[in-house]
């Protein structure tokens, strides 16, 4: 009998918590009102709906797939996905079907298409163009160093300061060394 | 080509620029998804009508211009613009729907006895098909739809009295001349 206070205050607070959760429960429960989300029983169709879940972008959570959000919308989204597989209609057909509502934002891989094409393309124009101007950049270097570039008049011009050779050269001929290297190729 | 290599950065910093006051306009929300179904045809539907009401069919929106309102009861920002719902119920020449998305009848119920009922029909969308239909984010959305049937204008967000001015009224009064 000793406890009986405990008990009793125990018993009102066990009462007060439950009220408390039949007040909140019902609104809670209204919010969240999500239809069960129950894998499909044949494993191969499951696996096909569970690879397209990860290919559907959850348009309320954006960055997160249909596959791993918790979003009401998503729920619905994966609950279609395995109605449409079970009555045998194809990935393409669904994507198609998603695409043709929240656009193409919905796919986490965008179709091809005119719309898409620069998305797609873009980078490798981007690659081509680099490449193009580095084409170009080296071509013109090389063509005004290749000898052929030069006129008659600026190839005899070229081998006369060739013949005249050492004269052209600066100060170090008049200190009276030899033109010639001394003891190349027998030095340390 | 060297003249090229002044106007080059110039006209980079120039784009820059633009890109970057844009991105500062604090009326752009970039979550925000483009409509994809504006211009096509209402998609095809029949929702049973909640109590004894009329309920949705796509058939129905033919010859009419039709404002078509997601709610539902358990959503605050619904009861935020139902007043603005109303003011478009009293508008001439367009009918206001409504779809009652992922609800129980007897909250839905309660909902328009509390704030009053301007739908002249309501359908019941109790599984969410019907919202992907038109490929419907959240509630509440709101839908023109023109005499013939096609999705004019789209609304993933509560209407509030500066877009039913400067958006929702003009292009009623276009569609309704």
């Amino acid at each position: 009998m000793r406890h009986w206070p405990q008990k009793a205050l125990l018993a009102l607070l066990l009462l007060c918590l439950l009220s408390g959760a039949n007040l909140v429960l019902p609104s809670y429960a209204l919010a969240q009102a999500e239809l069960p989300d129950v894998p499909l029983a044949d494993t191969a169709l499951e696996a096909r709906a569970r690879k397209l879940m990860k290919d559907v972008r959850c348009v309320v959570c954006q960055a997160q797939s249909i596959d791993e959000s918790d979003a009401g919308i998503a729920n619905d989204m994966r609950r279609l996905i395995r109605s449409e597989i079970a009555s045998g209609k194809s990935d393409d057909e669904i994507r198609h079907y998603l695409a043709a509502r929240y656009g193409d934002f919905v796919l986490f891989k965008p179709p091809f298409k005119a719309s898409t094409a620069l998305l797609w393309a873009g980078p490798f124009l981007l690659l081509g163009l680099g490449a193009v101007i580095m084409v170009m950049f080296f071509r013109k270097r090389t063509t005004t160093l290749a000898p052929g570039s030069l006129s008659a008049e600026e190839m005899r011009r070229v081998e006369a300061a060739l013949q005249e050779g050492p004269l052209q050269e600066p100060p170090l001929q008049q200190t009276g060394e030899p033109a010639t290297r001394p003891d190349h190729g027998s030095g340390a | 080509m060297r003249r090229l290599f002044f106007i080059l950065p110039l006209l980079c910093l120039a784009g820059l620029v633009i890109l970057f006051w844009r991105g500062l306009d604090p009326a752009r929300d970039p979550s925000s998804l483009p409509s994809a179904l504006i211009g096509q045809k209402v998609a095809e539907i029949t929702l049973p009508g909640l109590g004894d009401r009329p309920g949705i069919a796509s058939t129905d929106f033919a010859g009419e211009i039709t404002v078509l309102n997601f709610f539902a009861s358990w959503c605050a920002p619904c009861r935020a613009e139902h007043p603005l719902i109303k003011e478009l119920a009293s508008l001439p020449g367009i009918r206001v729907v409504g779809i009652t998305f992922k609800d129980t009848p007897a909250d839905s119920e309660k909902y328009l006895a509390e704030l009053g009922n301007p739908y002249l029909a309501i359908g019941v969308d109790d599984s969410g098909r019907a919202g992907m239909e038109f490929g419907l984010t959240g509630v509440p959305e709101t839908y023109v739809i023109d005499r013939e049937g096609i999705i004019r204008y789209r609304l993933a967000q509560p209407l509030d009295a500066g877009r039913l001015e400067k958006e929702l009224k003009p292009l009623l009064a276009e569609l309704t001349k």
